[in-house]
């Protein structure tokens, strides 16, 4: 009766992968971290602690407006792909849109793509040169530009309105169709009946989607540094301050780094706030049924959603044709060949090669960690787990240009010495795409009972024999939806990459950027549809292997 | 093979809460013992414990002269049967229950012998090469109990096995676990939180509430002599009357019940004092005198007529009366008097220990 509660640490296997994962997580992403955060109080203009890069960045002009336009895109970019994303999401579930189905993968298709592809395909079509700028001047008119915050904004919109898209007809369709005629049956009209019903029941999906939209714009690099010219914003500007060949000053980029950070935080928080607050559960027995429409009607409903999604794919098919035409300097067609891709071999094998290499060696480490985390996470519950769990979602809220400086900041001075290798790419893919692989495992985890290990150990099987040769085999295919969304992301990554690479661990991304730098559209061009192909094929086996219902958000 | 288990003082906290305070068992070899009582009441969280799944803080566990508190999980040589069934989605029927077997590395020729019997007993032979998602529950179930009995375990478990059944399914399932474990001679540990389920499959049961165990006893003993309120008002339905004992000569006591009716109880021990008797429904009858009622409804039920009646003070009584004993119904709002037969009831003192022998 009186014998105290055992509470020692069991040194088992977990206690060591635990243990692991915490080290690694805060040598990769603490410890970076922290370096920026200490770099942001120094500075070589003063001696000691200052504040001065702070008050430099809140009183000068040049610093502070790339905050102000930041927020301006991505607030815009998130109101049009709110509206476009909710409209497109509520047609789509509720009417007989022909080629639903099709339609629903080419806007994944689309959210998946590159997402600097879009700047470049767009500043082909309209860009000074562009097929559509020629075309307009020819006739006699001006064309509108694809430059500067307009463009941004309306590229952005194209690749991103996906997210709401998706989180939205995700929960429409988790609606019981009972509810709405419960609603009708007490004698609601049918607008009356989605402002009261529908909308609210949906609004807490549609917010998490536009703070989805909102995180990602502020972090983007590629589109405003393509397609800003004198529009600076702040993904850029650290690019600039760390990179420019005139001055670097790491301490005002560390700086910007910390002001960046912390909008991604406040953002995070009120999604949690929303999210967690006002989630309603609902037990779906009988889905929405769609209404058919009729000729004319239902014509009028699918112009819109068929326009959008042909522009959201456009960017894509741009790349595609513009791979096989060969240009000269000038930009004179030379012929219809494959003497771009020729290029790309003899010049560029080296990036190709160095991207599929590094992702797949960072999707193995993935697909490993995601089971092992999404295991202790699960499982294992506790302060180490909690722990664990905190910090596996940061990288979510730190943009890519900015990892990439705190790993340079971290590891380019002893005891550890990382950049400029290949290692330094792999760790940042692996520590920025591994929250997918572990999201959708865990998910996973959660709907499997653990009586089914219970009952293998039950039966005379170690528990470490039943976690690999049960529990993991299970969790495989939930992990592997994840991992190829880590994948296809890893493939496409610029933002760190551009940080990270040196000559001999470029990669296709960092390619495409400086060539259409280079104005060497056709080159870039063949590179973009590589990383297309692979992404679409990806895509495809996902789709294959869950039966279409992959969970993207 | 089979084995008897014996439990000293278990113990089980979760941060302040107890979830099981000194429990001491004893299940007898080749015992079919239930662990009976309402959720929370620590039933589960004591099987685990026996299973391995639950630490255990305090207490012993044998199984025979084995202390087994140390013993993981997997070396427990325990077969069990979870709520659930817990199959393995990714196996086909026979591979299920030959996973056992694998794990204790018996023959190939013995598994594939073992396994086509089992399935037989089960009498799922023919779905030998199903995967579980083209099975029905009860089908399920029953290659939940195939796979456990397969490794002839020393000691089988049931997690409320049959909850997840329709009402048909369970009664059906319930002969099929009793007369398995009869010809298999498995000592069995069997959880569930339905009364009519425990009485009808046990050799035993412990009823349990709050972490600790109420009475043990045959289910004859558990219904006809419940040791204390919770056990009567939980086995079946009981009538609760508080009442005065006011005297006691030997093994007989006076009890008056609220001055309106007076019997003599045979009983234990002496006591004098406070007290509450329990009785079942069909052990109160309509009488020439007793206690002034009022009927408030009546229940015409075939066998038997179930009457609500209300005393003057506004307690409400269930009285059964048996369809085969009476030809007329007593009306609504007839005056009635109840009594009852004092040999059948149940007394106990005021700390809720029972006197009534």
């Amino acid at each position: 009766m009186t014998e105290r509660p055992r509470r020692k640490i069991k040194l088992d296997f977990w206690f060591f992968v635990k243990a692991f994962v915490l080290v690694a997580l805060c040598l990769f992403i603490i410890y970076p971290f922290y370096t920026i955060l200490t770099k942001s109080i120094f500075s070589d203009k003063v001696e000691g602690m200052t504040l001065y890069n702070f008050q430099r960045f809140f009183t000068k002009k040049y610093y502070y407006r790339t905050l102000i336009r930041s927020l301006v895109i991505c607030s815009l970019t998130t109101l049009f792909a709110c509206i476009i994303g909710v409209f497109i999401a509520y047609v789509m579930t509720r009417y007989n849109i022909p080629g639903k189905s099709i339609l629903h993968v080419f806007i994944i298709l689309s959210l998946m793509s590159p997402p600097f592809i879009g700047a470049y395909s767009w500043i082909v079509l309209l860009g000074r040169n562009g097929l559509i700028t020629r075309a307009i001047t020819a006739l006699g008119l001006s064309a509108p530009t694809i430059y500067g915050r307009n463009g941004i904004v309306f590229v952005f919109v194209l690749h991103l309105f996906p997210y709401v898209y998706l989180y939205t007809s995700g929960a429409m369709n988790s609606i019981d169709s009972s509810l709405e005629e419960a609603a009708e049956n007490l004698g609601m009209n049918k607008l009356r009946r989605i402002w009261t019903i529908t909308l609210p029941v949906v609004l807490p999906s549609i917010l998490a989607g536009c703070i989805m939209v909102f995180m990602t714009c502020l972090a983007d690099f590629g589109t405003p540094m393509l397609l800003g010219e004198g529009y600076t914003v702040l993904p850029v500007l650290v690019y600039n301050e760390y990179m420019s060949e005139s001055a670097t000053n790491p301490y005002m980029a560390s700086c910007l780094s910390v002001v960046i950070v912390a909008c991604s935080m406040i953002l995070l928080a009120v999604q949690k706030l929303i999210v967690e607050k006002k989630n309603y559960t609902m037990s779906t027995l009988r889905p929405p049924q769609e209404t058919k429409l009729h000729g004319v009607r239902r014509f009028a409903a699918s112009v819109p959603v068929y326009l959008v999604v042909f522009l959201a794919l456009l960017p894509q098919i741009v790349v595609v044709c513009q791979s096989f035409v060969e240009r000269s300097f000038s930009g004179m067609v030379q012929g219809i060949n494959l003497n771009n891709y020729r290029a790309i071999l003899s010049r560029l094998g080296q990036n190709i090669f160095n991207t599929y290499a590094f992702s797949l060696v960072a999707i193995v480490f993935i697909v490993i960690f995601g089971i092992l985390i999404s295991y202790v996470l699960v499982r294992k519950k506790g302060k180490a787990a909690s722990v664990i769990d905190t910090l596996i979602m940061f990288p979510y809220v730190i943009p890519g240009s900015v990892l990439g400086i705190g790993l340079i900041v971290a590891f380019n001075r002893k005891p550890i010495v990382l950049v400029g290798t290949a290692a330094i790419m792999i760790i940042s893919y692996i520590v920025r795409k591994l929250p997918y692989t572990v999201r959708s495992g865990s998910a996973f985890l959660y709907q499997m009972d653990p009586s089914v290990e219970e009952a293998s150990i039950n039966l005379g099987v170690s528990p470490m024999k039943t976690f690999f040769t049960m529990t993991a085999r299970m969790m495989l295919p939930g992990v592997m939806s994840g991992a190829v969304l880590s994948w296809i992301t890893c493939i496409n990554e610029l933002s760190s990459s551009i940080m990270l690479y040196s000559g001999k661990t470029s990669t296709i991304a960092v390619a495409i950027y400086q060539e259409v730098v280079r104005m060497s559209d056709g080159t870039a061009a063949a590179l973009a549809t590589i990383l297309s192909v692979t992404t679409v094929i990806s895509m495809l086996i996902v789709f294959r292997a869950t039966k279409g219902k992959v969970k993207i958000v | 093979m089979s084995n008897e288990v014996i439990i000293k003082n278990a113990v089980k906290r979760y941060g302040d809460f107890t979830a099981l305070s000194d429990v001491s068992l004893h299940i007898r070899e080749g015992e079919f013992f239930t662990l009976l009582g309402p959720s929370g009441c620590g039933k589960t969280t004591l099987l685990r414990m026996i299973a391995g799944f639950n630490s255990i803080e305090g207490g012993e566990f044998y199984f025979g002269s084995n202390l087994i508190n140390d013993v993981p999980a997997h070396k427990r040589d325990i077969g069990m049967v979870f709520q659930n069934y817990a199959i393995f989605p990714h196996l086909t029927v026979e591979e299920n229950v030959a996973y056992g077997l694998k794990a204790r590395k018996v023959p190939k020729a013995e598994i594939e012998r073992r396994v086509k019997e089992a399935l037989d007993l089960v009498q799922i032979l023919p779905l030998k090469g199903r995967k579980p998602s083209e099975l029905s529950g009860g089908q399920q179930q029953r290659v939940a109990l195939a796979r456990a009995f397969v490794i002839e375990p020393s000691v089988l478990l049931m997690d409320e096995p049959l909850s997840n059944l329709d009402a048909k399914l369970r009664v059906q399932m319930r002969s099929i676990i009793k007369k398995l474990q009869r010809r298999l001679g498995i000592t069995t540990i069997y959880v569930t939180h339905d009364q009519e389920e425990a009485l009808a499959i046990s050799d035993r049961i412990a009823v349990m509430n709050q972490g600790k165990v109420m009475q043990i006893g045959t289910p004859r003993e558990i219904y006809a002599k419940p040791e204390n309120p919770f056990v009567a008002g939980f086995i079946g339905v009981s009538n609760f009357l508080k009442c005065d004992v006011v005297s006691c000569a030997g093994e007989t006591a006076k009890v008056s019940i609220r001055g309106e009716l007076d019997i003599d109880v045979p009983v234990r021990s002496a006591y004098t004092g406070n007290a509450q008797l329990s009785a079942r429904p069909e052990q109160l009858f309509f009488a020439e005198k007793g206690m002034p009622g009022k009927v408030l409804f009546s229940t015409f039920l075939g066998d038997f007529i179930e009457y609500e009646v209300e005393l003057d003070d506004g307690q409400l009584l269930i009285i059964n009366e048996y369809t085969k004993d009476t030809t007329t119904m007593h009306e609504v709002g007839e005056k009635v008097f109840i009594s009852f037969d004092a040999t059948r009831i149940s007394l106990y003192n005021e700390a809720g220990e029972v006197l009534s022998k």
